[in-house]
């Protein structure tokens, strides 16, 4: 009955052949408009930062309380931006003629990261710019965006789509702080993770039993945590607001390696939330490229037809994958809460759910790429609270569009690169 | 054109026939039914969770009853919070004929209305037959562009339309945030975002304004039910309309049968970004005279809701459309009269779907007979 599943080899020997050809013209065209992008922003770091900027930037590099300090680093504002921007017109220029084909990717990120820099030189430009406090932020704020790509790829790897990573994190943040307010912090950080793992229950018997459409489930999850939690709030939070009053988890600073400079605070400094993050990109990894289990979730996603022939249960496979996807996806919801202000707000977690998504197809349904990809994000909005602080004259709405912008330029330039797993939104049904 | 008439349409019936054509009665009205039934049930419990007893329970929705069809002025109520869902369901559905999910459309309403509102405020001294149409076509052509980006991006990179649409959403959020505080937009004299009012001669007129100034129902509707109509004929009288559905039942067979996915995916993309400009428009010009902040209040994300339960049929839609409308209108008076939240209808709404796209829970529920399909829309990233 349904389409997706049915075998066609024949067409899609042809359709291989012909998109092979395709792709190369696009990615003709695809290095020419990503350096033009290159140019584009030499350029403006040449024509509208250098005159704007005068005498020194700094930047600080420890926080008061360190154990070893770091002395501010000075570097003169417009001299390092005529460096930074011709760094950038050689990128770009050598991207539109000959362009960078397999290390293309990297290329533009080096390049983004380069503007970054620029970025940060012109806004510190004439004042103190605390490096540190920018990256500690950086690295907490891409905690739910890589735990939200976590759950995911767990999802994703088994072959179900999962658009609900919102209303996991959504669910989780709410339940999270009415636990954490009755109970405590550790059994609200545990109910919020089995409120994710309830959710994607859902989500598994829709899609795998029911073979309802995992976009339309995905996308009714999200429309009914946000309805449910908003109600919720309003009906009962308002009136017992001791109810939306939990307790923040500390940072705990791990000793020694807490000291390093830089490093310290940035990694070994932070929240159990934080360290929860690190633990289960870790493990996940493992889990998915080590173990038998992560082999045939892997085989599941890749081939059902061929896995279900050798006897691995696709169902089961499936239910597992997903339910452990969303418990990640509950967990990264407690950040919002208990790891950062200890109340709950309607729709808090603001497309953070989504960002994560990106940031999944921008790390190739890998775990550790996917963290790398959620630190670009948790940069650009730090770096968007940092320029509120300084008062940099861009209007704020545009700082805040940014992380949507980004996701937009990856999700469209990324993802004709990576392929997700083969089966990937497919609902199987045994023959 | 003419070898594209026959294989998609004849290898892809049973898909399409999921969708809606098929006017069985039990697919398109009896599972409809109950699942709104069945989500009104769980809403009576979840009343009864916060603390309230089944009698406040059934005045909640005895109030949502008479908010919703309990006068002329609920009714007239009703009709006017369905106009814009109508559009956004318009919107939702067509893409979901040539197989794109447009979750923009709150994105598209926003952009269509700041695009309205300019219009309308910034000419004067037209006549209402021109201005008028003049500020509905800048709404459209403002949803328009903001559906095109979606569209080429899916085309052109495959970056799948569900992601892109939700971040434009934002995106449309901060840019009416920034415009209202410029110069241009805002109401001389206000330090808070607001737009300059629109012209009377680019407002819809109100239409039963002469029995009682505040029956808010307005032109919009009869806008609404003529795009409905010509949605209607665009689909299934047109061979534009024959490239969505083969687009969206099969694109490979779509291609090989000669046609320009591209030119399906922008265009089609367009006019369900154009459609939402129109309901954010007549929001707008209909309701509101100027704009504020997220001045579209959710209407895009029902939209998804009105083109599920309207099996993305135009018709279908323009029912499920009022039967929202009816929720809205009910849903604020249920805050008022019986304390009830209004985003108890979000929940409703929710399960509304989900019972609709799973007819599965609603037959095993009922012990209906009926084999039941499950709606299958998107294929995954890649395709």
């Amino acid at each position: 009955m349904n389409q997706a599943s049915m075998p066609m080899p024949r067409e899609s020997y042809e359709l291989t052949g012909k998109r092979t050809k395709e792709l190369t013209k696009r990615q003709i065209r695809k290095a020419r408009i990503s350096g033009i992008v290159l140019l584009l922003l030499s350029g403006l770091v040449m024509l509208v930062f250098v005159p704007a900027v005068s005498g020194v930037s700094t930047f600080g590099l420890s926080t008061p309380d360190d154990a070893i300090q770091l002395d501010s680093l000075a570097v003169p504002s417009a001299g390092s931006l005529w460096v930074l921007s011709s760094v950038l017109a050689f990128l770009g220029a050598t991207q539109f003629f000959r362009g960078f084909q397999g290390k293309t990717t990297i290329i533009l990120g080096i390049s983004f990261g380069v503007f970054a820099i620029a970025l940060m030189v012109w806004a510190a430009s004439g004042q103190e710019f605390s490096l540190i406090s920018m990256l500690v932020a950086t690295v907490s704020r891409s905690t739910p965006i890589a735990l939200g790509a976590l759950s995911g790829i767990l999802c994703e790897r088994s072959g179900v789509v999962n658009i609900g990573i919102e209303g996991m994190l959504l669910g989780g943040a709410f339940t999270g702080v009415v636990m954490g307010s009755l109970l405590g912090g550790w059994i609200g950080l545990l109910s919020a993770t089995l409120t994710g793992g309830v959710l994607a229950l859902l989500l598994a018997v829709l899609a795998v039993k029911f073979r309802v459409d995992q976009i339309i489930i995905g996308v009714v999850i999200n429309i009914l945590v946000l309805g449910l939690t908003s109600f919720l709030t309003a009906q009962v939070l308002v009136k017992k607001p001791e109810l939306n009053d939990a307790p923040i988890f500390a940072a705990v600073k791990i000793p020694v390696l807490g000291d390093i400079p830089i490093i310290g605070p940035m990694f070994f400094d932070q929240t159990i939330i934080v360290y929860g993050m690190f633990i289960l990109i870790g493990s996940v990894t493992y889990l998915l490229f080590r173990t038998r289990w992560g082999l045939r979730t892997r085989a599941v996603g890749e081939n059902p037809k061929a896995a279900d022939s050798l006897g691995v249960s696709v169902a089961k496979v499936r239910y597992l994958a997903v339910i452990y996807g969303g418990m990640v996806g509950g967990f990264a919801g407690a950040w919002f809460t208990l790891g950062s202000v200890g109340r709950f707000d309607e729709n808090m977690t603001g497309g953070r759910g989504f960002i994560g998504l990106a940031a999944m197809i921008f790390g190739a349904w890998n775990p550790i790429g996917a963290f790398l990809a959620a630190l670009i994000f948790g940069f650009s909005e730090s770096l968007q609270q940092k320029f509120a602080l300084l008062n940099i004259p861009i209007p704020s709405e545009f700082l805040a569009m940014a992380p949507y912008l980004v996701t937009i330029v990856v999700v469209a330039g990324v993802v004709g690169r990576v392929r997700p797993p083969a089966a990937d939104g497919q609902p199987y049904e045994k023959q | 054109m003419t070898a594209a008439q026959t294989p998609p349409e004849v290898a892809q019936r049973g898909f399409v026939q999921q969708l809606t054509t098929s006017v069985n009665w039990r697919t398109g009205l009896l599972i409809p039914f109950l699942a709104v039934v069945t989500a009104l049930i769980i809403g009576i419990v979840l009343i009864m969770l916060t603390g309230s007893s089944f009698g406040q329970a059934m005045d909640a929705y005895a109030a949502l009853l008479q908010g919703s069809v309990g006068s002329v002025k609920a009714i007239s109520e009703t009709l006017t919070a369905a106009t814009p869902l109508i559009l956004a369901g318009l919107s939702v559905a067509i893409a979901f004929r040539a197989g794109l999910f447009n979750i923009g459309a709150e994105g598209q309403m926003l952009v269509g209305g700041m695009c309205a509102v300019f219009v309308g405020f910034s000419i004067t001294g037209l006549p209402i037959y021109i201005h008028l149409p003049l500020a509905l076509l800048a709404g459209f052509i403002g949803g328009a562009i903001w559906g095109f980006i979606p569209g080429v991006l899916k085309a052109k990179t495959g970056a799948h339309e569900v992601i892109v649409t939700i971040m434009l959403n934002y995106i449309a959020l901060r840019l009416v945030d920034f415009f209202l505080k410029t110069e241009l937009f805002q109401r001389e004299g206000r330090n808070d975002p607001v737009s300059k009012t629109v012209e009377a001669s680019a407002q819809l007129t109100q239409m039963l304004g002469w029995m009682n100034p505040a029956l808010r129902v307005h032109l919009g509707l009869i806008v609404a039910l003529i795009a409905a109509g010509v949605i209607h004929w665009l689909l299934f009288r047109t061979t534009t309309g024959f490239e969505f559905r083969a687009v969206g039942a099969n694109p490979s067979a779509a291609r090989y049968a000669g046609m320009s996915i591209t030119k399906v995916y922008v265009l089609v993309m367009m006019i369900a970004g154009g459609l939402a400009g129109l309901a954010g428009s007549g929001q707008i010009l209909g309701v509101l005279d100027r704009a504020t902040p997220g001045f579209s209040s959710n209407i895009g994300f029902d939209g998804i809701a009105v083109a599920l339960l309207g099996r993305s049929n135009p018709w279908g839609v323009v029912a499920a459309a009022v039967l929202f409308g009816g929720l809205r209108a009910g849903g604020q008076q249920m805050q008022v009269s019986a304390d009830v939240g209004i985003d108890l209808i979000a929940v409703i709404q929710a399960l509304i779907i989900i019972f609709v796209a799973a007819p599965a829970l609603i037959t095993a529920m009922y012990r209906l007979k009926t084999p039941a399909v499950s709606t299958q829309i998107s294929k995954g990233w890649a395709s």
